[in-house]
């Protein structure tokens, strides 16, 4: 830090609000994210009123207007099978969402319970579980993934499963940096030289704590889940026909690459701007919290 | 008459802040003279750290700017020199020393390396020169087995020693200036002792100028000839160092002196200053000290006051300058 | 620097272990009974009791890990199902194709994010950093099987500059070599590349703003010597860290990279292994794989010491 930095500061000290204030401050001041949260919105909407949105039935086969350019009766063309691509986009779009939440559920409910242990517990513990995060995170995700899914079966379940215990590490990190920074701190102390019982002081002071980096997290492992969901899709170890998501929709069109590239292009297009609106939306969360929150990631 | 060596001459600079610019230094003018050593002395945020900085050239262009004023260094006019000639001048003409040891060096490279760098860069010669002028300032410096220590990396100095580095490095090319910027304040009581004891011995050595930053006036009695005091961006006295100490012109340094360490041990209660410094953009109109003063009286609130020149030479920024009696050291 | 060597080496030995319990683990994964499983749907009880055999499921689980532990470590690590073929000659065979697809990704993705992070680090808040930026969230946002098909659409089917698909040994020809890793290679690159440049920026960011650039600067030191030298270097350790990481992101995103652009590589091998419940060969591929993780974190690790001299010490 220069001196003539500390000077500026000086000069320009705001008067401290609540955390809370602070942060919407923030967040509403991230044009971008507050657009990203929006789009998102609006995709959660339109794929849960999928049956009301749809144009076709999306499963319908019209063999006398295959491969159909975007446009006429089709806003999005049809597929090889004559299918409305639109349609299958909507309903997609709920199975890519629906696996994502998967993922990230799984890799929650694996990661806070580690994570309060190993924070809390003694040293071992702590080390057998750090031990064990690290050897998982020393597999290249996508290789574990499809082993898994090799082993097991391919199948949208098994593979969100395997995605979600990948990504699991993260959060054991997440909340274990949480409750190490703030046993520390004097009112959790204070709480639990009175006896508090142990599970009231993570109820009560640790985990509000974590919630708000465990958020800025789920939106970003929400991101990296929908891509791998969509790339084991693409390589057909994740959902199974005649169920489509927007990965898989892109498996499907890739055969037509030269003939009729809308069915690659908009589903890919789908898939990148979800991608892109979950990491836009966790690092406005995470650049609306304050440094002192955020130490704890 | 030649002029001194360094001449800041009415030198305003603003900062760039989210309401606009506003002004750090409001016409800071004062002199210093070959050999000579002048302390600059202030609490933080009086902007000493600021002009230090203006002189080297090294403000942050992108959000700041000198408004006004002139500095010079051996007549030259540093003030809108191109940025290739200033960097040809700092560490060959004037250099600085940065209050703190443990992070003022690369921890990446050897000391060594980091000195005979600055050395070819202004000297131009073979790496081997090089690093051989960086062994002999370090030996200079009182680094013992410098041939040794020259290839060792900054974390395996102490903060002293490592200070020490930061001295041999600015005085590698025998610069006419040099400013120490708080050198001692990170250190302990003895090792500063040491340093102000070393930095003595090379201005007489190399017969540089330096111009000593500091808010501790106990310092400055020890080594410097001269005493800028600023306050909010303003000089607001200047003087012999005798002459500061005996008979203060100001009421701030008065209540610098009495709350030096030293004297407040003698006479049984830490005195300190009330109130802090005024934020930049937020100065209180007529005198900037008037909040603050013990001494303050109507007029003191109106309109800014002008630097006085007193009989004796030297300035006083004080309205009541010729009536006040203010308490001295002595 | 020696010692600091010799024990991050000796590190691997229980990670390596552990890895070696977890891919063998994956065999008693296998729902139900794997000697069917393997063997189909359709085996007689003679061929399922033939695979039990051969698999030695009919040995305790510790005799069986000691088997295959043992011959892993001597380089044998079994023979495929199908094709009886042996897995470390398959792997090896396959090994060149996604070592250089991999390399061409790296080489691409540095290409980029080093002055695009060290551009958006010297213009912060400017446009320049904005536009970093924004490639950064792009470019990790992008699957990247889309971006080799809108690539193919581009460079292979509207303006045929590149080939679509296949692979060109080097031996073949060098400049055919390269030619057909530029597509490929831009499509494993772009992530990567995002990532480092998020990277590069942020910690240059950090480093520019530390005392001793001040003092390099006060002494004299050029804005780009200052920036090359003491900032790049005291940069690298994170953006080192990052690239380590990206190595593992790298193997499996070439899975799908050769699938998009038919490239007989490891990915290639993996996804028929897997298509196949190819179990030898599936095992043999994450300890591979893992491997190669392994030994680039030693190296990213051991880069600390030449970066960080404080590391040596530890």
């Amino acid at each position: 830090m220069t001196a003539t930095a500390v000077d500026r500061r000086e000069a320009l000290a705001p008067p401290e609000p609540s955390a809370r204030a602070r942060f919407l401050r923030r967040f509403r001041r991230q044009r971008l994210a507050l657009g990203a949260l929006v789009y998102l919105v609006l995709v959660v909407l339109a794929t849960a009123l999928a049956p009301l949105l749809a144009t076709h039935d999306p499963l319908a086969q019209n063999l006398a207007s295959v491969l159909q350019q975007p446009g006429g009766g089709h806003v999005l063309g049809t597929d090889d099978l004559g299918r409305d691509v639109f349609s299958r986009a909507l309903y997609a779009g709920r199975v890519s969402l629906l696996a994502a939440a998967q993922a990230v559920g799984v890799a929650v409910l694996l990661g806070v319970i580690p994570g309060l242990v190993a924070g809390y517990a003694g040293r071992r513990v702590d080390a057998v579980i750090m031990r064990l995060t690290d050897a998982l995170m020393s597999f290249p995700p996508l290789i574990l993934a499809i082993a898994f899914v090799g082993v097991l079966g391919p199948s949208l379940t098994n593979a969100m499963f395997v995605i979600g215990v990948i990504f699991a590490p993260r959060f054991v990190r997440l909340v274990r940096g949480t409750v190490l920074s703030i046993r520390e701190e004097t009112f959790v102390e204070a709480s639990r030289s009175i006896g508090t019982p142990t599970p009231r002081v993570i109820l009560r002071h640790v985990l509000p704590n974590a919630l708000s980096p465990l958020i800025v997290q789920i939106s970003l492992t929400a991101a990296m889940a929908m891509l791998a969901e969509a790339s084991l899709s693409f390589l057909g170890l994740g959902v199974q026909p005649p169920d489509a998501s927007w990965g898989s929709m892109i498996e499907r069109g890739f055969r037509y690459t030269a003939t009729a590239p809308w069915l690659t292009v908009f589903p890919g297009l789908l898939i990148a701007l979800t991608v892109l609106a979950f990491n836009i939306l966790g690092d406005g969360l995470r650049d609306s919290l304050g440094r002192e929150i955020r130490r704890g990631s | 008459m030649t002029e001194p060596l360094l001449v800041v001459d009415g030198l305003e600079v603003e900062f760039a802040t989210d309401r606009g610019w506003v002004q750090v230094l409001d016409g800071v003018s004062f002199a210093v003279g070959r050999g000579e050593t002048v302390g600059l002395v202030g609490e933080s945020g009086s902007g000493k750290t600021v002009t230090s900085l203006a002189v080297l050239g090294l403000l942050p262009p992108e959000s700041s700017r000198i408004t006004a004023g002139s500095i010079r260094l051996d007549g030259r006019e540093l003030v809108g020199l191109p940025r290739r000639k200033m960097e040809a001048l700092r560490g060959d003409e004037l250099s600085m020393i940065f209050q703190e040891p443990m992070t003022s060096l690369d921890p990446a490279f050897r000391v060594g390396d980091q000195i005979a760098e600055v050395v070819r860069r202004h000297r131009g010669g073979s790496k081997r020169a090089a690093w051989a002028r960086a062994v002999e300032v370090l030996s200079t410096v009182g680094i013992p087995h410098a041939e040794r220590r020259a290839r060792s990396y900054p974390h395996e100095f102490s903060g002293g020693m490592r200070q020490r580095v930061m001295i041999a490095m600015a005085l590698s090319c025998e610069p006419k200036l040099v400013i120490a910027d708080e050198p001692t304040t990170a250190l302990d009581v003895t090792i500063q002792a040491q340093v102000l004891d070393l930095l003595r011995a090379m201005r007489d050595e190399f017969g540089t100028a330096v111009v000593f930053v500091t808010h501790d006036l106990g310092v400055v009695a020890d080594i410097c000839d001269r005493a800028v005091v600023m306050y909010a961006g303003q000089v607001v006295e200047r003087s012999g160092i005798d002459a500061l100490y005996e008979h203060p012109r100001h009421p701030y340094t008065e209540a610098l002196l009495s709350a030096m360490p030293q004297l407040a041990a003698r006479s049984g209660r830490l005195a300190t200053i009330p109130g802090s410094t005024p934020p930049a953009g937020a100065m209180p109109p007529g005198c900037r000290f008037h909040p603050r003063c013990g001494h303050v009286v109507d007029a003191c609130r109106g309109t800014p006051v002008a630097e006085h020149p007193l009989a004796e030479g030297g300035t006083s920024r004080c309205l009541r300058v010729s009536d006040l009696v203010l308490k001295g050291s002595a | 620097m020696l010692r600091y060597t010799v024990r991050r080496v000796l590190m691997m030995v229980p990670l390596l272990f552990l890895v070696s319990l977890g891919v063998f683990a994956l065999v008693l994964m296998i729902p139900g009974d794997p000697a069917i499983t393997i063997a189909g749907e359709n085996a007689t009880e003679a061929q399922i009791d033939a695979t039990r055999e051969r698999l030695g499921l009919n040995d305790p689980v510790l005799v069986q890990y000691a088997a295959w532990a043992g011959n892993a470590l001597t380089g044998d690590l079994g023979s495929s199902l199908f094709s009886n073929e042996s897995v470390t000659g398959a792997i090896a065979g396959r090994f060149p194709v996604t070592l250089a697809l991999t390399l061409a990704a790296m080489v691409i993705a540095l290409l980029i994010a080093v002055p695009a992070g060290t551009v958006a680090a010297l213009r912060r808040g400017r446009w320049q950093d904005r536009g970093a930026t924004l490639f950064a969230s792009v470019g990790i946002s992008l699957p990247n099987f889309w971006v080799g098909i809108l690539l193919i659409m581009a460079f292979a089917l509207a303006f045929p500059i590149f080939p679509a698909v296949g692979y060109t040994p080097i031996s073949e020809g060098v400049g055919a070599w390269a030619r057909g890793l530029v597509l490929p290679g831009i499509t494993l690159g772009t992530a990567v590349a995002a990532e480092i440049t998020r990277q590069l920026r942020g910690s240059l960011t950090d480093t520019l703003q530390q005392d001793f650039i001040r003092t390099a600067r006060a002494n004299g030191l050029s804005g780009r010597a200052v920036i090359l030298k003491h900032g790049m270097k005291n940069a690298a350790v994170p953006v080192v860290t990052v690239i380590g990481f990206q190595v593992g992101f790298l193997l499996g995103g070439s899975v799908i990279v050769e699938r998009v652009f038919g490239l007989p590589g490891l990915g290639d091998l993996a996804i028929r292994a897997v298509l196949q419940r190819d179990i030898p060969m599936i095992q043999g591929i994450v300890v591979v794989a893992a491997l190669i993780v392994m030994l680039v974190n030693l190296a990213v690790d051991l880069s600390y010491g030449w970066l960080n001299p404080k590391v040596r010490q530890a």
